[in-house]
């Protein structure tokens, strides 16, 4: 259960960002969080994991608060949270596999990370989420090869080696053709029912949040405007 | 709004006015330095001329080569080698100081103002006060040019992981990898290609550089060009620059070949 | 690395399963490797058998510290006072500003010449060598080289500097011409515009903030070099200055000055470049 409260951030001074964003979201739940550029959706997300430092409220994870963690406690806490971006953000210049295992090392001491020692059990996790997300023919490809739908399934198996409870994805396919964003959704929202996740997704595309999501948040000047089940907002539009 | 037509007659006012200052410039320039630019363009082909005839290289002068080879190669070795070492400093510096990677906004600070620092002491004055310390020896111009690439390859490594490594530096500390883990397995591998292309550049550049370094501290193919050139022996001094020519152009073209398979 | 670590979790995984690899071997992560261990060697190699002239590295670092401290902390301008010195530096600029204009006009008008996309191949390739060997020969040479014709002085740096200039800035340019794209060119092409038209009409415009990004580049440069050809070549200037501080009377208080003045003009050249830049790149 994750469950966001009063949450606040502003860059500037009285120009707030966010005010009181307030929502809860149970595992299982795939959701869109839609609204106008700049309204402060990747702000919200990147609060999540604290990837920004917000101001004020309160982000509980199973009760938990994760804005009150210490390094080493939020380290424990982004390894249960998985990240996709809008340009991937792979290392271009390594194996699409090696990338995957790149989520393992939120797990690992420091010295194996830094020479990206893996166990027999990783590597074999990771073949096997590659064959998931469709791409067990690529392991040992270059990512600086593959096409952006491609890199994507890799950022999306990148997270869920982590073995996350909740995936974050920061407009997710604002970058891919319309044929590979509707792949990349089926994935998602295929992958939350099959391991219990809670996905939040940043859209510009309402259509795609219709067919999509369980829940849609909106937001507009950093305000939330409506939260609701996405069957309730498909009925009064 | 202005007018489509008003818009164009403005811009080529706009233009007519940066070349009317520009050559201005140039004007009051040649006049406050002397610069005679009809003499000065006529020099150009008496130049050539001259070169055509006394520096070109003799048989007789093939008596040199062995020693002119020798201290290119050991110039050559020197700019490898300051290159090298002045790139493993600033490795490590820039990844300090760097805005993705660095420590905090004060060490940035510090980092960029030492950099650009050490970049603009002039050549000229390391090579003359370390000669004063160290007097004339390889060792004066391997620091002379080590001293200068490192202020350089700072700021050129901090650019690359600024440009490069920003994205994945935050995909990874997403995943709750630490700081070492993130420099391993994301930065570096990244920017390794950048890095050592950077460093090829440098390394060219240092091989000019040393000539100017060998000048002033006596040292290497600077030296001997300038010893052939003030006793007038003129065929040597072609010599070495032909010499010169045949290693730039050869350490240019291995660089482009490296770079066209790592890149 | 990848072998040592392999075989190390060979001993605990589970027979029969498959080892997977995580990366292949690629020509690229071959030549990185390779290259880097040969430059490493190279340097051990030159660093053990470097020659010091039995020079006591303790006591001349001692000495190089007095003498930072001379120049830095207690700069002055010496006997040769401020005014002399300001003229010295101006002298200086403008060397550098002259020839970057020069080297920019010519190198313009090279760069078109050369450009893969606009001439003929054979034209292109002989200016292409050309100019790879003037930017072969160090500009301090040049400038040598054309003193022994006009005499030490102004003119023999100015030729210098803009040899070396004209070269560099031919091969910076004409890379940003072969970058733009074909369609643009041919577009103006089929409308029967003639070859100058072209590349004032089309060419200019599309590489102005390049161009100008370039020069200023090419400015700080020859700052720099106008400082060592003063130097090496007694061409006068603030590289003259310095020489005869830092190495004739041993005035390290000057020096310090000059270094200081130095610095400050590279200082105002490069906030300079970087207004015009964002300007050009803004609009």
């Amino acid at each position: 259960m994750l469950e966001v409260k009063d949450l606040q951030k502003s860059y500037e001074k009285d120009k707030p960002a966010l005010k009181d964003i307030s929502f809860n979201i149970k595992p299982g739940t795939f959701v869109a969080i839609i609204g106008p550029s700049g309204a402060g959706k990747t702000t919200i997300l990147r609060s999540l994991n604290q990837l920004i430092k917000d101001d004020n409220g309160q982000i509980l994870l199973d009760g938990n608060d994760i804005r009150t963690a210490n390094k080493t406690q939020l380290r424990k806490y982004r390894r249960q949270i998985g990240m996709v971006f809008q340009n991937y953000n792979l290392v271009e210049r390594l194996t699409v596999i090696e990338n995957v295992l790149h989520g393992r090392l939120g797990y690992k001491s420091t010295l194996a990370g830094v020479f990206g020692r893996y166990t027999q059990e990783e590597k074999e996790e990771a073949m096997s989420l590659l064959k998931k997300v469709g791409l067990e023919n690529f392991a040992l490809q270059r990512c600086s090869e593959l096409s952006g739908g491609q890199k994507q399934r890799v950022g999306i198996a990148r997270s869920l080696i982590q073995h996350p409870k909740v995936i974050l994805c920061d407009e997710p396919i604002t970058s891919l053709d319309p044929a590979s964003a509707q792949n990349v959704m089926e994935l998602l929202k295929n992958l939350t029912e099959e391991y219990n996740l809670i996905c939040i997704a940043n859209l510009h595309q309402i259509n795609m949040a219709k067919m999509y999501a369980d829940q849609i948040i909106g937001i507009r000047k950093g305000r939330l405007v409506f939260d609701e089940a996405a069957t309730y907002y498909q009925r009064i539009l | 709004m202005q007018s489509p037509i008003k818009y164009l007659s403005h811009k080529g006012w706009h233009q007519t006015a940066i070349i009317a200052i520009i050559g201005g410039i140039y004007i009051l320039g040649s006049q406050i330095l002397n610069f005679d630019n009809l003499n000065g363009l006529l020099a150009v082909p008496k130049a050539f001329a001259w070169l055509g005839v006394n520096f070109k290289p003799t048989a007789h002068s093939m008596q040199y080569f062995p020693r002119i080879w020798q201290k290119l190669i050991q110039t050559v070795l020197l700019a490898i080698s300051s290159t090298m070492v002045a790139a493993i400093i600033a490795i490590f510096v820039a990844l300090l100081g760097s805005k993705v990677t660095g420590i905090n906004g004060f060490v940035q600070t510090i980092v960029r103002a030492i950099a650009s620092f050490f970049r603009n002491i002039p050549l000229v004055a390391w090579s003359m006060i370390l000669l004063f310390s160290f007097k004339q020896s390889d060792f004066t111009g391997f620091l002379a040019l080590l001293l200068m690439s490192v202020g350089y390859l700072i700021r050129a490594f901090m650019e690359i992981i600024e440009d490069e490594a920003s994205e994945t530096m935050l995909a990874l500390k997403a995943t709750g990898a630490s700081y070492f883990q993130v420099i391993f397995q994301a930065v570096l591998p990244q920017i390794l290609p950048s890095i050592l292309s950077w460093i090829l550049y440098m390394i060219e550049n240092n091989v000019r550089d040393a000539t100017l370094v060998g000048i002033l501290t006596g040292t290497g193919i600077g030296f001997i060009f300038d010893i052939y050139y003030k006793s007038f022996r003129f065929d040597a001094a072609g010599m070495t620059v032909l010499a010169i020519i045949f290693v730039v152009i050869a350490l240019e073209t291995i660089s482009n070949q490296i770079r066209k398979v790592i890149l | 690395m990848t072998d040592s670590q392999d075989s190390i979790i060979q001993k605990s995984k589970l027979p029969n399963s498959p080892e997977i690899k995580l990366h292949e071997r690629s020509l690229s992560r071959t030549m990185i490797l390779v290259v880097f261990v040969s430059l490493l060697l190279i340097t051990g190699y030159t660093l053990t058998h470097l020659d010091t002239a039995g020079v006591q590295i303790n006591q001349a670092l001692k000495e190089l510290m007095t003498t930072l401290n001379q120049m830095f902390l207690q700069p002055n301008a010496g006997t040769d006072g401020l005014p002399l010195l300001m003229e010295a530096l101006g002298n200086s600029v403008l060397l550098s500003i002259l020839t970057t204009i020069i080297g920019a006009v010519f190198g313009f008008l090279f760069a078109v010449l050369a450009s893969k996309n606009l001439t003929n191949a054979y034209l292109g390739a002989g200016i292409r060598v050309i100019m790879a060997v003037i930017r072969a020969i160090p500009t301090i040479i040049w400038a040598l080289i054309f003193s022994i014709v006009c005499g030490l002085g102004t003119t023999a740096a100015i030729l210098g500097l803009s040899f070396h200039s004209i070269a560099y800035l031919t091969k910076a340019y004409s890379e940003s011409i072969e970058g733009i794209d074909n369609a643009k060119i041919e577009s103006l092409k089929v409308t029967g515009a003639k070859f100058w038209v072209i590349v004032f009409q089309a060419i200019w415009p599309t590489i102005v903030a390049s161009f100008v990004s370039w020069t200023f580049i090419r400015l700080e440069i020859n700052f720099a070099n106008a400082i060592a050809v003063g130097a090496a070549a007694g061409a006068g200037g603030i590289g003259y200055q310095l020489f005869v501080a830092s190495g004739m009377s041993f005035d390290f208080h000057e020096t310090g000055l000059i270094v200081y003045l130095v610095i400050l003009v590279t200082f105002v050249l490069e906030f300079i470049a970087v207004k015009i830049r964002q300007y050009y790149l803004n609009r």
